[in-house]
């Protein structure tokens, strides 16, 4: 079962995703610069709209340099990949009924297996720059998505228990009368503390952690190809957000308003979560990322799941 | 864990906060009287220049920003033939103001002068000129010194005596 205009919903996901990820860039200025005290961008356009083309358009007409040390195939082809692996994930979210490209009855594996590849773009583009710090940040990060992927899938087999099916429409469906997040609230925090570490940001932002690794694995990126290491993380924060409103919070459910406008208004909900993590919360340590990845959190996850389990089996 | 939601919490509650950035162009920040800024070259009430070309400024300032010559006029009034400050390597320290002994080169509270040409910084003494006599309205130094010019002689000067006759013993 797919939309009944599958051409119209991948051009308008695309679209929707990609000028959202931007109008990110402008929307996470505003905000941090809110909760700082500041204005922030507010002088190009109305309330600043326009920085956002202006960063735009700075950012193409920058130079794109590959250094001559840099392994430049995987160089290349690094930046291409995260933007890839982000946007098929968006394939399978359902945004409205009937608006999704793919429904796909493993969906929530889909998603999985998408952001778990997004890592490679991140350790191959700290390998290729030939750069210490570049491939200290792709070490780090692949660490981390190891240990974060973990307990990811885990927090996720709760609802999936619940819901019976990865399909995420049916899992939508199935919050119809209670969202997800009441009986899988363990599991909603986990998938919060690993999607913002699967989305690389603050507090979790150890691959680049600038004022450790200057910029970690986009060191040497410039121009287009660090914008779309830049878009990648964007949209992968976008990503992130859509899933939690998709599995925790009933996706498109919600009374009076169009189910469309239900489901923006969550994401935009995470969304300026997100940037409150960032705007209030200094990076933790490396080791401690680690230590509190795999002797807490894979735990909690994999008790979650076992009393999840008993209990939908005793009920059934 | 509770710190950390409550550290997120005090954030957003600067969701309602003022803002502290003062909008520059369309509102002022608030100078001191004393602030600093661009320096000039101040006018006595006559209308004469003030500065008497001692070089004491360029010598006090720390970034040898300062350059002038000195040369007299008929009246043997002493003033600088050319007085050029390069404003790209003021420091805007105040040393030149505290080191005139005629108060005229001042800092005035103005600080906007940016330009695109790096050269349209070095202000001559054309640019550095006012009329006015700046913070001191009413002090002219020829009047008061004891040196004498065309027009002053010794002794003619406000608060000061005729001079001793020094070859003579009479009183």
């Amino acid at each position: 079962m797919t939309s009944p205009y599958p051409f119209a919903s991948i051009f308008g996901i695309l679209i929707v995703a990609l000028s959202l990820s931007a109008a990110l860039i402008w929307v996470e200025r505003r905000l941090l610069a809110l909760w700082q005290d500041r204005y922030g961008p507010n002088r190009a356009g109305p309330f600043g709209l326009l920085q956002v083309l202006a960063d735009m358009i700075k950012i193409f007409a920058k130079e794109d340099w590959i250094p001559p040390f840099a392994d430049k195939a995987v160089f290349v082809i690094a930046p291409a990949i995260i933007m890839v692996t982000v946007l098929l994930s968006f394939a399978v979210l359902p945004i409205a009924p009937g608006i999704i490209v793919a429904d796909l009855n493993i969906g929530l594996l889909f998603f999985l297996g998408m952001s778990s590849l997004g890592v490679y773009s991140i350790v191959l583009a700290g390998w290729s720059s030939g750069n210490k710090y570049s491939l200290l940040g792709g070490l780090r990060a692949a660490a981390q998505m190891m240990s974060y992927e973990v307990f990811m899938g885990m927090s996720l087999m709760g609802v999936v228990l619940l819901a019976g099916s990865f399909n995420l429409t049916t899992i939508v469906e199935a919050q119809s009368k209670l969202w997800f997040v009441i009986p899988q609230f363990l599991g909603f925090i986990l998938f919060l503390i690993a999607g913002v570490a699967e989305a690389r940001r603050l507090p979790f932002d150890l691959p680049e952690a600038e004022a450790e690794l200057v910029a970690g694995f986009h060191s040497e990126y410039s121009g287009m190809k660090f914008g779309m290491f830049f878009v990648g993380e964007y949209l992968g924060i976008t990503l992130i957000s859509a899933m939690i409103a998709v599995l925790f919070f009933g996706g498109w459910m919600g009374p009076w308003l169009p189910p469309i406008v239900w489901f923006f208004i969550k994401v935009f909900a995470f969304l300026c979560f997100f940037i409150l993590l960032r705007a209030s919360l200094p990076r933790l340590r490396f080791d401690q990322l680690m230590s509190l990845g795999w002797k807490v959190m894979f735990p909690l996850a994999l008790a979650n799941l076992v009393v999840t389990g008993a209990i939908v089996t005793v009920f059934k | 864990m509770l710190s950390i939601i409550r550290t997120m919490w005090s954030v957003f509650l600067h969701t309602f906060h003022r803002r502290v950035t003062i909008q520059y162009p369309e509102q002022k920040a608030y100078l001191a009287p004393r602030y600093r800024g661009r320096i000039i070259l101040s006018r006595d009430p006559d209308g004469g220049e003030r500065c008497v070309a001692c070089h004491l400024c360029a010598i006090a300032c720390p970034v040898d920003c300062i350059a002038l010559q000195a040369t007299e006029d008929e009246n043997e009034r002493r003033y600088p033939e050319f007085f050029r400050i390069n404003f790209s390597r003021c420091i805007f320290c105040g040393y030149c103001e505290d080191a005139c002994p005629t108060y005229a080169i001042q800092l005035t509270p103005d600080f906007e002068m940016s330009e695109y040409n790096r050269q349209n910084l070095v202000y001559e003494k054309e640019d550095l000129l006012i009329d006015g006599p700046g913070k001191y309205p009413g002090y002219n130094y020829w009047r008061v010194s004891g040196v004498s010019i065309g027009g002053k002689g010794k002794g003619e000067a406000e608060n000061e005596l005729p001079p001793v006759e020094l070859r003579r013993l009479t009183p």
